[in-house]
Order: structure tokens, then C-alpha cells, then sequence
């Protein structure tokens, strides 16, 4: 049996193929069982639910497939909005600054996780670890444990919630922008990881991180850029969430790390390194969101999603060792 | 030199200490957080009721309300203090009952703070009755959809007393007193803003004919809120909140929520730490006493006794 599935999984394409296909019966599913599933409406709802851990799973995939791990994705995005939040609404600065300065929070952070890693030698899971705790607690600090809120910036909202596509084509009615950066930033990821060197060497240190050195790659300035570009969607998640929500919340944020690593090993992202890709996590986020969704929408007691949700989990590792087993 | 600085001081700073505890008696208040508004509130409560009363407070709580150890560890130290009086929002019923019997050995009064305690030790209690105050607001609810039709509910948590008893005081009330309404879902997102908006917007999706959400704390308000404002449903679902915030206020303004139930947080403070000062004199207390509650909405929103109650 074993051997069958993993004959079945061995091909990178089929696999992708076969997730694709996943998603779409679970959407057959949800369709079928409930009327008010399969609408319009819904699907956005769906996709508006899928960016926030959407981004962070990009981000976390880079480091995923160099063998690292990122637990602090969570609270740094919360950082991240939290500094938006300063930017704007305390010292007044200009929108576009705050964003960009919640982004590079972002991008600090995994820098400070990268530089930690390659030239302290921490293990991943501990610099990460202790980051996690650093960014929950500077975040408190800095909002003086308390929500911030940009009503004085209007326009801080339309950044996920406007409707640019909407208002172009009036038939699409509400279509978040929010969406819009998702899909963009879906594509800079892929491009990253498949057509940059920094995508080739991305893989290389997790394939073999001691060939890669040896075939005269930087490999701790590599990593140390690699953790920097995850900060960087991690903290394009969190100025998505506080334009969604409006407001920066510090205390929100511990626990959407493992929902993130959750989507990228659904999505065929090997936890051990080396082998990944964009589409996969996407698809991995959506069956995620979906799923909640789906089972929401059925009126499924949350006792029951969450234990669903680990059976998922558990089943699509199940099948990256199943394949790897094959391949030794 | 050094040595004999240090030693100084420090006895300096013991003497002033038990010259100050000496003159007034202090009291120990140990919540269930700090970074929450609410807490805060509850502190500004103490504070004013310990300049009343002249006594002097102190006031911690762990950073998240699912540190039971770190509470735990706090009211270790607050013991060690030997303070005239106790009070503590417990995280765990149970998992305090030690410290409270330490407490109770030791002649220390305790009281309860917005929770209370699986044990008679604590004199008295002073907190929300929850099931009063969701029952109140399914009132509410009732009142506005005019008694009939589709209702649905987002709770922070199906674990802890507070979710319980908001969650099963709206449904009880609804059960007894209104045959023609109908509870159609009851869902959980932790009291997470993101969680709850989603969660909401899936209700409202299953149930089309849907005509008001409660949310039950402030995370879940302001998700159903968002739900609401993101379905394009304002106007044909009437949203009720619970506890406060900016959000929360500035949509009642609007008119998206038609209003919300506040706990009295700086009247709880207060009464605990007047309770304190009672039972440390030992006056006679009642075992629960009730902190009240307020339901508020566009008519009374900047009544200043409501006001006290309502943190932005």
C-alpha cells in the first residue's frame, strides 16, 4: 500500500496535480453539502481568510525548504502592525511610511533570526523561539499594551479593504484589495523562489548545506538574506491584518506560526529541507482556509474543525515520508 | 565600604517599609492580567478605593490569562509579603486552592475579584454575574428583532467561566422567554479579532435569513462588526456586544452595533478593595457581591457613569 502511494507521489507534478485536486473535492464537497457554499460572496470570504496566513506561510517556506524553521513569523507580524501603528497614528507620518516601516520591522527581525543562526550557530527552532518572545514583548511595549487605532488615516483601511478591482469592474461588487497583494506577492515568491539565484541557493542549503559550502556558496549570508526576505512577508502580514482590523493589535498574533507551517507542510514542503514550492503552500493556505470554512458553514461543532484540521496535518506528512522512503 | 553601604541601605529600606505598612494596611491584588484594558480599569478602581480608604495596594497580573504558573508564582511572592488582605482574580479555580488555604493559616482574609474560587475560603467574591448580564442581553436582542427569527452567536471560548456563563445566559434566556426565536449557531474564535471576522462572515454566509449576532466578548464583537461591515449586512443584522473599546464605541456611534453590555471594572476594583478593608477589620461580608453591569448604547454612551466604564 505504502509503496503504491508513494510510486503514485514520487512525481513533483503529479503531486501538485493531485493537491490541485484536493482542493478542488473539498470544494465539491462544501458545494454539495451546503447551498450557500459555492457563492460569489463566500469565495472571497474564503480568499480574504486565506492572506493574512496566506503571507506568512510564503515567507516561512523559503526557510522551511533551507531545513530552518521560523516560530516567531507570528508575533513579528504583530510587531509589525504595532509599528505601523506608531508610525502613523502617534508620530503622524506619512501612510506609505508607516507601511514601509511595519515591512521593514518585518525584515529587521528576520534578519536579527538569520544573523543569530549562520553566525551564532543557534538552532533555528531557538533563535526563532527566543525572536518569538522578543517581538511579543516589544510589541507591548511600544503600543503601551494597548490597541492602536488609524482612524486619523483613512486611507490605512483601503490598503486591504478598498475595493480597487471592484470599482473598475462594478459586476465583481466588494473585491478586497487585500486579495490583490496576496496574488502579487504569490508571484514575487514564485519568481524568488524559481528564477533568482537566491531561489537556487535557497535549495542547495537544504538539500546539502555542507556541499553548498563547499561548492563556494556564502552559505550563512544566504541564510542570514533568506530569514530577512520571510521578515519581509511577515511583515507584509501584519500591515495587511491592521488594515484589515484597523487597528494594531499587541496582543494578538501567538499561534498563526503554526497555522503558517500548518498550510506550508500541507502544501508538500518537505519539513526536513530541500524540496518545496509557492503553489504548493497557496494550495496549502487555501485547504486550510477552505476547510474552516466548509466546516463552519456545515455548523460543525470548533471541538471537531480543530481535530479535522490535525488529521490533515498528520495525513499530508504522512505522505511526504511515505515518498521519501521511496526515494532512499 | 561597599559591603556596609549596601547592608545600610537596604535596612533603610526595610525600615521604611514596615514604617509604611505599619501606618496602613496593605493589600495584595493579584488579576488575571495586565495589558487588557479591562484590567487596567479594574487597577484604577483599586487605586481610587485605596486612596479612600487609605490603605496601599499593589496590583500584577500575568501577561496572558493562560499563565497559570506565573500566577501561581505571584501569589507566592504576594504570600511572602504577608499582606493584611487578599485579593485575587484567579486563572484556575482550583490550582490557587493551596495558597489559599497558606493564606487562610497565615490569617490572611481573601477575596475574590471577577472570579471566583472552588472553595470557601474566600469571604466574598465581588464580580459580574455573567449569566445576568448575557441574559440582559439576549433581551435586547429579542427587542430589537422584534421576538422572531434567526440568531446566532461568536464566544471567545467554550472552556473558561466567562465564555460559559455569557454564552449560556444568552441561550437560556432566548430558550425560556422566546419560543419564535431560534439560536442557529454558536461559534468560537478565542476572542481573536482576525478569527472572529472570519468566522462570523461563514455564519452569516450559512445562514442567510440571519437577523443578530452576539458577540460575547470584545475580540468577538468587533469580529462580528467587521463581519458585518465586510458582508455589506449592516442595517439588516443587529450586532451586541459585550465588555468595550474603541471599536466597539465608535460602531454604536455609527450605528452598526446597536449597543453592548459593560462590566462596571472600575466598580469591581473598588468593591474588592473595599471589601479587603472591611473583612481585615472583620466585619461581616456577603459571600458574592454583585459588580453590576450596564447596557450601553447611542442614547447614553457619554453618560459619565457609563463612561467610567467603558475604556477606548
Amino acid at each position: 500500500m505504502a509503496e503504491k502511494l508513494s510510486a503514485l507521489f514520487s512525481k513533483s507534478g503529479l503531486r501538485q496535480i493531485l493537491m490541485f485536486a484536493s482542493l478542488f473535492l473539498l470544494f465539491a464537497f462544501f458545494s454539495l453539502a451546503s447551498p450557500n457554499f459555492l457563492t460569489y460572496e463566500n469565495v472571497i470570504a474564503i480568499l480574504l481568510a486565506t492572506c493574512v496566513n496566506g503571507l506568512l506561510a510564503l515567507g516561512v517556506t523559503f526557510v522551511i525548504i533551507t531545513g530552518g524553521i521560523d516560530l516567531s513569523i507570528g508575533t513579528v507580524m504583530t510587531i509589525s502592525s504595532v509599528m505601523s501603528g506608531v508610525f502613523i497614528t502617534f508620530w503622524k507620518l506619512p501612510v506609505f511610511v508607516g507601511v514601509l516601516g511595519g515591512i521593514l520591522t518585518g525584515v529587521l527581525a528576520g534578519f536579527i533570526n538569520g544573523t543569530v543562526i549562520s553566525k551564532m550557530k543557534l538552532p533555528p527552532f531557538i533563535a526563532t523561539l527566543g525572536m518569538m518572545m522578543i517581538a511579543k514583548g516589544l510589541a507591548l511595549v511600544v503600543s503601551g499594551c494597548k490597541p492602536i487605532y488609524f482612524n486619523d488615516a483613512p486611507i490605512f483601511n483601503k490598503i486591504a479593504m478598498g475595493s480597487i478591482l471592484g470599482s473598475i469592474f462594478p459586476g465583481l461588487g466588494e473585491f478586497p484589495n487585500a486579495i490583490l497583494w496576496f496574488i502579487l506577492f504569490i508571484i514575487i515568491a514564485h519568481i524568488i523562489l524559481t528564477r533568482t539565484a537566491l531561489g537556487r541557493y535557497t535549495f542547495a542549503i537544504g538539500s546539502n548545506e555542507e556541499a553548498a559550502r563547499l561548492s563556494g556558496l556564502n552559505v550563512d549570508k544566504w541564510k542570514t538574506i533568506i530569514y530577512a526576505l520571510c521578515g519581509m512577508f511577515v511583515g507584509i502580514a501584519g500591515v495587511i491584518m491592521a488594515s484589515r482590523l484597523n487597528s494594531a493589535q499587541p496582543a494578538l498574533g501567538q499561534g498563526y506560526e503554526l497555522d503558517a507551517i500548518a498550510a506550508v507542510v500541507i502544501g508538500g514542503t518537505s519539513l526536513r529541507g530541500g524540496e518545496g514550492s509557492i503553489i504548493g503552500t497557496v494550495i496549502g493556505a487555501l485547504i486550510m482556509s477552505t476547510l474552516t470554512n466548509g466546516l463552519r458553514i456545515l455548523s460543525v461543532p470548533q471541538e471537531w474543525q480543530i481535530v479535522v484540521s490535525g488529521i490533515i496535518i498528520i495525513g499530508a506528512v504522512y505522505l511526504d515520508i511515505i515518498r521519501r522512503s521511496r526515494e532512499v | 565600604m561597599k559591603r556596609f553601604l549596601i547592608v545600610t541601605l537596604i535596612s533603610l529600606f526595610l525600615i521604611g517599609f514596615s514604617i509604611t505598612s505599619a501606618q496602613r494596611p496593605y493589600i495584595a491584588m493579584i488579576s488575571k492580567g495586565f495589558q487588557h484594558q479591562f484590567w487596567q480599569a479594574v487597577k484604577m478602581g483599586a487605586e481610587k478605593a485605596a486612596k479612600d480608604l487609605n490603605v496601599t495596594i499593589t496590583f500584577e497580573g500575568p501577561e496572558s490569562e493562560a499563565m497559570v504558573d506565573k500566577q501561581i508564582e505571584m501569589l507566592q511572592a504576594a504570600l511572602a509579603k504577608k499582606p493584611a488582605a487578599l485579593c485575587i482574580a484567579a486563572l484556575d479555580s482550583k490550582a490557587v486552592i493551596p495558597y489559599l488555604e497558606k493564606a487562610h493559616s497565615m490569617g490572611i482574609p481573601v477575596i475574590g475579584f471577577d472570579s471566583g474560587v472552588d472553595s470557601d475560603i474566600p469571604v466574598t467574591t465581588v464580580a459580574t454575574d455573567n449569566i445576568k448580564a448575557a441574559g440582559y442581553a439576549a433581551d435586547m436582542m429579542a427587542k430589537f428583532i422584534n421576538r422572531v427569527g434567526e440568531v446566532a452567536l461568536v464566544v471567545h471560548d467554550q472552556t473558561s467561566r466567562t465564555g460559559i456563563d455569557r454564552r449560556d445566559g444568552f441561550v437560556n434566556r432566548i430558550k425560556q422567554k422566546y419560543p419564535l426565536i431560534k439560536i442557529v449557531a454558536i461559534q468560537y474564535g478565542g476572542g481573536d479579532h482576525l478569527k472572529s471576522t472570519d468566522l462570523a462572515k461563514a455564519i452569516i454566509q450559512a445562514h442567510p435569513r440571519l437577523k443578530g449576532i452576539f458577540g460575547a466578548n470584545e475580540g468577538s464583537a468587533i469580529g462580528v462588526i467587521n463581519a458585518v461591515r465586510e458582508m455589506n449586512k449592516v442595517g439588516k443584522i443587529v450586532v451586541i456586544g459585550y465588555d468595550s473599546g474603541k471599536q466597539q464605541i465608535d460602531a454604536i456611534k455609527s450605528g452598526l452595533m446597536a449597543g453592548a453590555i459593560t462590566q462596571n471594572p472600575v466598580g469591581m476594583g473598588y468593591m474588592a478593595v473595599e471589601a479587603a478593608v472591611k473583612a481585615i477589620k472583620g466585619e461581616k461580608l456577603p459571600k458574592f457581591i454583585d459588580s453590576g453591569f450596564y447596557w450601553y448604547d447611542k442614547t447614553n454612551i457619554d453618560d459619565p457613569k457609563i463612561k467610567q466604564c467603558l475604556y477606548e
